[in-house]
């Protein structure tokens, strides 16, 4: 038999996609369990298998000899709103899973970048932030526990469902941002908050250097904005630099913030306030840039470093689809660069204490330059290590370090 | 072990170890009287390079140690057993660095957690996570156990604040983890290393964020003639989209402790509950109308009386109330058991009942004083250890506890760790293969397992996981899968 045949009898035809323009065999398991049996046969058959979400932010493009999209585990188990928490499979879109949300009253803090039906395991596997991280922290802070299916087909819960969990060791936090090396993430336990009741963006155009100083002010002030974005002209498809401020939360506790803006800023004369809409389509337009062009990678550092961090970009690889958020010290970056540069930069980063992730790049991209790849002392055997452990035979197709 | 010593006496000198048995007997337990263990050997490194030049050492003559910070766990997790030595990192206290523009500070595992907000505050910050031990405990313990803390329903727990880690693994090798601007060099091992009690290694310098003091805050304490009630004031706060910076609740035989005590805060002695809630922010505007949100929550769920504090004296005595009961609770009996779980709000009303009627039917005194914003459960039973009856009734209503949070959809730990204590119950929370797979990564940090050996993952009920040891190798002492075989609990 044949892969295909395999997998009919493994699975049944429901489960068979069709390929895409490479031919590989798309398969879409349509249960938890049914993702540990084709990854434990895969283990035993030799077979190497790329994971898709939606197709929307990674290109399926890895060379592998089956392709495992979760797109059939798109159903939301449990939503608590008097909890405010969700259990939620992992090919569920972000646009659908935050319209069921909301019709509750409840709202996930996370506006990654990508198109609206990327899933939200592509989001967890990648740890792909976007602007709210500024108010309510990287993706790992949003994850109450997840359940993962490992290389060989082994099932593995981790976490829980309740605010605070100890018991045992953390590989939620693993699985956030190990772009599928360690396991396929099947299911998702989320905290969340109260649909905010009040929304608001401000905007400010300027010079980088006058926007800077301008968040440091606020930054300086105490105010604690959901977002604290600085966006470039082409992305935000303005004449200049953007800042853009996003309060919310109660109204009371907006309308102080309101206030505060204005006083930290010299005026609240300066910043324009947008329409709900227009607020939304900046936000929207924002979150796609960075799906559209050919690499993105994001960079952390420390809050001052942020400038000189941008002034680096500018000068190695442009800084035409930029976006950062000052305070929290995260860059993202959108563009057509090479491999050389890719990996320049990266050294040039590490010798800043500043790590590079490869977000998205097409497979030559990502297997040249990896995901990540510049260890500190003594982490890549620990990272190969588990690797080898959640992954013995290498069956997954992940660009984890490069060449 | 006399050689050991000695050999540990040249690397920290002579006074610096511990092997006189009344010595090590302080170390024979933590916060938690139901487990004690005499380690073989104390040492107590004074530098970095001491401390890798220790576990060098034992790595070479392949002996298990344990790190331990203050001893103020409350989980069984920083005790050495026989053939097991205690590393001791309290004398590993300098706070290496205080970034106010970045907000970060780096700081040696055995700097008092308390101490650390205290060298932030004259540049307007603060270490966050504040257990109630914060006046003893270490930032590397609390970075062990993942601590978390009254403000943590705002804030978050200690994985939320520590950036990077430089660590020492079991071998002697240095690894460094994590970026100063807390984005991970790959996956986020700074994320895996927090919470796993010692058991991947030793954290010998901690980069963690600081926080800005805020700059309004206002204290309320509600009190209720119900449990059920102040149950329910919790979940409409919640519902309302509020986030305290603190929601406390103790129960009855609680306040009445604390208010037998020097601590007495002026807790209504006759309320069956009160509800400590804290709210702060940048400003009174942004305060004040959610503290009068919270009152008009808390008096529709059926508070008597909501009180706030007039000033920083009076919010503090009310704090210290909060912060000493586990203390003034030793009033009420020879020993006190502190039980640390975690369900769903929601459930807190159901829970609370569950847990008076298991006291009854073991007719024991369980007092209640718990982060209520976050569903994280303290039933602290207070008990006679000499009284081998009733230690075994202890032992019985613990473990009902336990399945009845879990039943709620909860968890046997938020905030004190597995350690010796919780062991017995990893099964009821997580399946063989999980176990499993945590036990397969503690094995990439430390493949024999000799730190911290015994702890978090009951190895008999582990799914195993192929290839990752050397069959053929055993550990010089203690073997660590008969230290796990052995019944921890209540070995007074």
């Amino acid at each position: 038999m044949n892969i295909l045949e395999k997998v009919r009898a493994l699975l049944g035809e429901g489960a068979l996609l069709e390929a895409g323009i490479d031919r590989v065999p798309r398969i879409a398991p349509g249960s938890p369990d049914a993702v540990a049996l084709l990854l434990g046969t895969a283990h035993q058959e030799g077979w190497r298998v790329r994971i898709e979400g939606a197709g929307t932010w990674l290109a399926s493009d890895a060379p592998a000899d089956l392709a495992l999209t979760t797109r059939r585990l798109d159903r939301i188990p449990a939503v608590e709103p008097q909890d405010l928490t969700a259990t939620v499979e992992a090919g569920i879109g972000l646009d659908q899973l935050r319209q069921q949300l909301a019709d509750r009253g409840a709202w996930l803090a996370v506006d990654p970048p990508g198109l609206a039906g990327r899933t939200l395991g592509s989001v967890v596997a990648t740890a792909t932030a976007g602007p709210l991280r500024q108010g309510f922290g990287p993706i790992k802070d949003h994850l109450l526990g997840v359940t993962f299916v490992t290389g060989d087909g082994r099932m593995v819960q981790s976490g829980g469902r309740v605010m605070k969990n100890v018991a045992g060791y953390d590989l939620t936090r693993l699985q956030a941002g190990g772009f599928g090396a360690f396991g396929v993430i099947v299911l998702v336990h989320l905290r969340l908050r109260t649909l905010p009741r009040a929304d608001v963006t401000y905007v400010l155009e300027g010079s980088r250097d006058d926007l800077t100083q301008v968040a440091e002010d606020i930054a300086a002030a105490g105010l604690t904005p959901a977002a604290l974005e600085l966006v470039s002209p082409a992305l935000a498809r303005r004449e200049r630099w953007v800042l853009a401020v996003r309060l919310a939360g109660s109204p009371q506790l907006v309308a102080a913030d309101e206030t505060g803006l204005g006083a930290a800023t010299g005026g609240g004369g300066r910043f324009t306030a947008l329409r709900a809409e227009e607020a939304h389509g900046f936000w929207m337009r924002l979150a796609e840039g960075f799906a559209v062009r050919p690499v993105t990678f994001r960079i952390g550092s420390v809050p001052t470093a942020s400038d000189e961090l941008l002034d680096l970009l500018q000068h190695q690889v442009g800084d035409e689809w930029v976006s950062a958020s000052p305070a929290a010290g995260v860059i993202r970056w959108s563009g057509e660069t090479s491999v050389d540069r890719l990996q320049r930069l990266r050294r040039t980063l590490a010798g800043l204490e500043a790590p590079l992730t490869l977000e998205r790049a097409a497979w030559p991209v990502r297997h040249a330059v990896g995901h990540f790849g510049a260890y500190r002392e003594g982490a890549g055997p620990l990272v190969a290590g588990l690797r080898r452990t959640f992954d013995p035979s290498g069956a997954l197709v992940v660009a984890t370090d490069g060449e | 072990m006399t050689a050991l010593a000695e050999d540990l006496g040249g690397i920290v000198g002579a006074r610096h170890v511990r092997v006189a048995r009344a010595e090590r007997a302080t170390y024979a337990m933590d916060g938690l009287p139901t487990h004690r263990r005499l380690p073989d050997v104390v040492v107590l490194p004074g530098s970095r390079e001491e401390l890798i030049a220790i576990i060098r050492l034992l790595a070479a003559h392949r002996i298990p140690f344990v790190p331990r910070g203050a001893g103020t766990g409350l989980s069984g997790g920083a005790l050495a057993g026989a053939g097991a030595v205690l590393v001791v990192l309290t004398r590993l206290n300098r706070i290496v660095k205080v970034d106010p523009k970045n907000r970060l500070a780096i700081v040696e595992p055995g700097v008092v957690n308390a101490r650390l907000s205290a060298a932030a505050r004259p540049h307007g910050l603060h270490y966050a996570p504040d257990p109630s031990s914060q006046t003893a405990c270490t930032i590397g313990g609390n970075v062990a156990e993942n601590a978390g803390g009254p403000h943590c329903l705002k804030y978050g727990v200690t994985a939320n604040h520590v950036l990077a880690l430089e660590v020492v693994l079991a071998s002697g090798q240095t690894v460094e983890l994590g970026s100063p601007g807390g984005e991970p060099w790959g996956p986020d091992l700074v994320g895996l290393f927090v919470g796993s009690e010692g058991n991947f290694g030793v954290a010998t310098r901690i980069t963690v964020r600081l926080t800005p003091l805020p700059r309004a805050v206002r204290t309320l304490l509600a009190d209720f003639m119900a449990l059920r009630a102040a149950g329910e004031g919790v979940s409409a706060i919640i519902a309302a989209g509020i986030v305290p910076a603190a929601l406390e609740m103790m129960d009855q035989s609680c306040i009445q402790a604390v208010e037998d005590s020097v601590y007495a805060a002026g807790y209504p002695r006759d309320a069956a509950a009160v509800l400590l809630v804290e709210l702060d922010g940048r400003s009174d505007d942004a305060v004040v109308p959610e503290a009068d949100a919270v009152v008009a929550l808390l008096k529709q769920a059926g508070a008597r009386v909501v009180r706030t504090a007039a000033d920083e004296s009076e919010r503090e005595r009310l704090w210290q109330g909060r912060k000493k009961a586990f203390g003034a609770m030793g009033r009420l009996s020879r020993d006190l058991v502190v039980q640390d779980a975690v369900v769903p709000r929601s459930k807190l009303p159901d829970v609370l009942d569950t847990i008076a009627e298991i006291a009854r039917r073991h007719r024991l005194v369980v007092s209640n004083v718990f982060h209520a914003g976050d569903g994280n459960l303290h039933p602290n039973i207070s008990f006679d250890a000499t009284d081998a009856a009733v230690r075994a009734r202890v032992e019985e209503a613990s473990g009902e506890i336990m399945a009845a949070c879990i039943a709620a959809g909860g968890t046997i730990t938020g905030e004190h760790g597995i350690g010796l204590d919780k062991l017995r119950y990893m099964p009821l929370v997580f399946d063989a293969e999980s176990l499993g797979a945590m036990q397969a990564v503690r094995r990439v940090f430390d493949p024999e397992e000799r730190v911290n050996p015994g702890k978090v993952v009951p190895v008999h009920a582990c799914r195993e996981w192929s290839g990752r040891t050397d069959p053929g190798r055993k550990p010089g002492v203690d073997h660590p899968r008969a230290v796990a075989r052995g019944q921890p609990v209540l070995s007074l």
